[in-house]
């Protein structure tokens, strides 16, 4: 089966953001920025299910600026089969890259598509779950393990209080969860023959999609700051404060 | 028109993250509560008796029975017709039913919010924490999930809301549930925790936490992890606290042995009084918390627990 694998460029995890002082954003210009580690998670998956014999082709696509197609090349390397970037230079909520999603997997034909469950610079959880709503396909959000049991895929999910497992129909979205693999470095050699894989590139409009955000964003601003208290010295100390000073034991 | 509260409910009874996200539909409207799945009877007394609720509609059996998202996501749908908002806490059941609900009915959800400026305008957390955004939607419907620590729940009794069956939706048959493996604990939920204790990397093993579990027991906390902790397999993710865990604010929070890295202080810094156990007197955790001890954890929480127990 053809598996897609969305992956986003966004704000590298180990970057400390700054809110722009006019209060529209934050600071991206001379900023780090890589595949959002939950999409490494999901290009990890795909790839484990084609050496598994289970997965035929891995299409890696992004949707964002053309410097993304540096993300979709990460992809490659680390074992995605072509790559298709949606050029785009504004913003794009989850709710249209859903809708882009929705295009390409008209066009591809994919039985899975694997998504992380969370950009972490949106930080809004949705993408995957707006995608199988719009294809009508099932969800196995949050997987921490799948596996494919004949014509479905068994996915085991973590939820407040454990796990769950579910089967889904396929074609079917999952989205991954941080203990479903430990994605792995790209090799040299692979870096190099990741430069002669294809990138197809298309605009929203080509797919008739419409990206018009639904969201103005009014203002952004840097949330109260915390000042760091006082050291005890002992644990002893410590009790006594919280005790009195504290009053929460 | 009103709006409808996606309820959590577990053993008869409501998440205390439910009550927060009564507490922020108050603010939009008249609060109708719907309750999904096994257990929803029994748990729509307690959704009756909170205060402002004006109707509770229960969905017990059928494809909805195990909380499914394709089938929960059709009810919603269903019934979205008679209301202005749709929320849900940002559970991981309300964080997997609502994006749908949202696509469904073409519209971009809002997650994760921390605060209603007015009905079209919400604040919600970006880049971990690190910003906040104030976001105008321009849909007619707003589908959302609620930030529980962000606003105080409602009190669990004052109300009396009638109870009635929802009408029962179609089932999309996408998906089937196979079975769930819930951990048993007598300690508190870690959203609803008064007091959460932590541990993070320098715990150096799944066994060691039970130095921490002792504590724990003491305080009646709930015990966490850091993302690094749970990485390392010393504890199940979902204890884990932070940008992709869960988001905690309680009284007292105690991080064990955790570094302080933006992602873990996404999850707690909103906790009211911070207490870090750490042998790095350089660990950013110690410009967050209000009492920092520099001392190996090994000796500081059994010296903890014996000093609580006096």
């Amino acid at each position: 089966m053809k598996v897609l694998v969305p992956v986003k460029r966004v704000v590298d995890y180990n970057v400390k953001v700054r809110v722009k002082a006019d209060g529209t954003g934050v600071e991206t210009a001379n900023v780090k920025m890589s595949m959002n580690p939950f999409d490494e998670i999901a290009v990890e998956e795909a790839v484990r299910l084609k050496e598994k014999g289970v997965a035929t082709e891995i299409v890696a696509v992004s949707a964002g600026p053309s410097a993304a197609q540096e993300q979709i090349r990460t992809a490659l390397a680390m074992g995605a089969d072509r790559g298709i970037l949606v050029e785009h230079d504004g913003v794009l909520e989850p709710l249209a890259v859903a809708k882009i999603l929705k295009a390409i997997v008209a066009k591809e034909g994919p039985a899975l598509v694997i998504l992380g469950k969370q950009a972490i610079d949106d930080d809004m959880n949705a993408t995957g779950q707006m995608l199988a709503a719009l294809l009508g396909w099932g969800q196995g959000t949050f997987a921490s393990k799948v596996e494919k049991d004949g014509e479905s895929l068994k996915v085991t999910r973590e939820i407040d209080g454990g796990l769950e497992t579910v089967s889904l129909k396929l074609p079917a979205i999952v989205t991954t969860d941080l203990r479903l693999n430990e994605p792995r470095y790209a090799s040299l050699p692979n870096i190099m023959k990741a430069r002669k894989k294809p990138i197809e590139t298309v605009k929203p409009a080509d797919l008739g999609v419409d990206v018009t955000p639904r969201l103005t964003v009014l203002k952004v601003e840097e949330p109260p700051k915390r000042q760091a208290g006082k050291k005890v010295g002992s644990v002893q100390e410590l009790v006594e404060k919280l005790r009195n000073e504290a009053k929460v034991i | 028109m009103a709006v409808l509260v996606l309820a959590d409910h577990k053993d008869g009874a409501l998440t205390q993250p439910t009550r927060s996200t009564v507490a922020a539909a108050q603010k939009l409207g008249e609060v109708h509560v719907l309750l999904a799945g096994e257990g929803a009877g029994a748990a729509s007394a307690a959704a009756a008796k909170l205060p402002g609720v004006a109707k509770v509609l229960t969905a017990e059996g059928g494809a909805v029975a195990h909380g499914l998202a394709e089938p929960v996501a059709a009810l919603l749908v269903s019934l979205a017709g008679s209301y202005s908002h749709l929320l849900a806490p940002a559970s991981a059941a309300g964080k997997n039913v609502m994006p749908r609900v949202a696509a469904l009915l073409d519209v971009q959800v809002l997650s994760d919010i921390c605060g209603v400026v007015d009905a079209d305008t919400f604040v919600r957390p970006i880049y971990a924490g690190n910003a906040l955004a104030t976001v105008k939607s321009a849909d007619a419907k707003k589908v959302i999930t609620v930030r529980a620590a962000s606003f105080d729940p409602v009190p669990a009794e004052g109300g009396s809301a009638p109870v009635e069956a929802a009408p029962a939706a179609e089932d999309p048959s996408l998906s089937t549930f196979l079975g769930a493996e819930i951990v048993k604990s007598e300690r508190p939920e870690l959203t609803a925790a008064r007091i959460v204790i932590s541990g993070g990397r320098a715990m150096a093993s799944a066994e060691n936490f039970a130095i921490i579990e002792k504590v724990a027991d003491i305080l009646g906390a709930a015990v966490g992890a850091s993302r690094a902790a749970v990485d390392a397999g010393y504890a199940p993710n979902d204890m884990q606290v932070g940008q992709t865990g869960k988001i905690v604010a309680p009284e007292l929070y105690i991080a064990v042995g955790i570094s302080g890295a933006i992602q873990h202080l996404a999850g707690m810094k909103d906790s009211k009084v911070i207490v870090a156990i750490n042998k790095d007197e350089e660990a950013p955790i110690f410009q967050v918390a209000d009492y920092g001890l520099v001392a190996d954890l090994f000796k500081a929480v059994p010296e903890l627990e014996a000093e609580l127990s006096k």
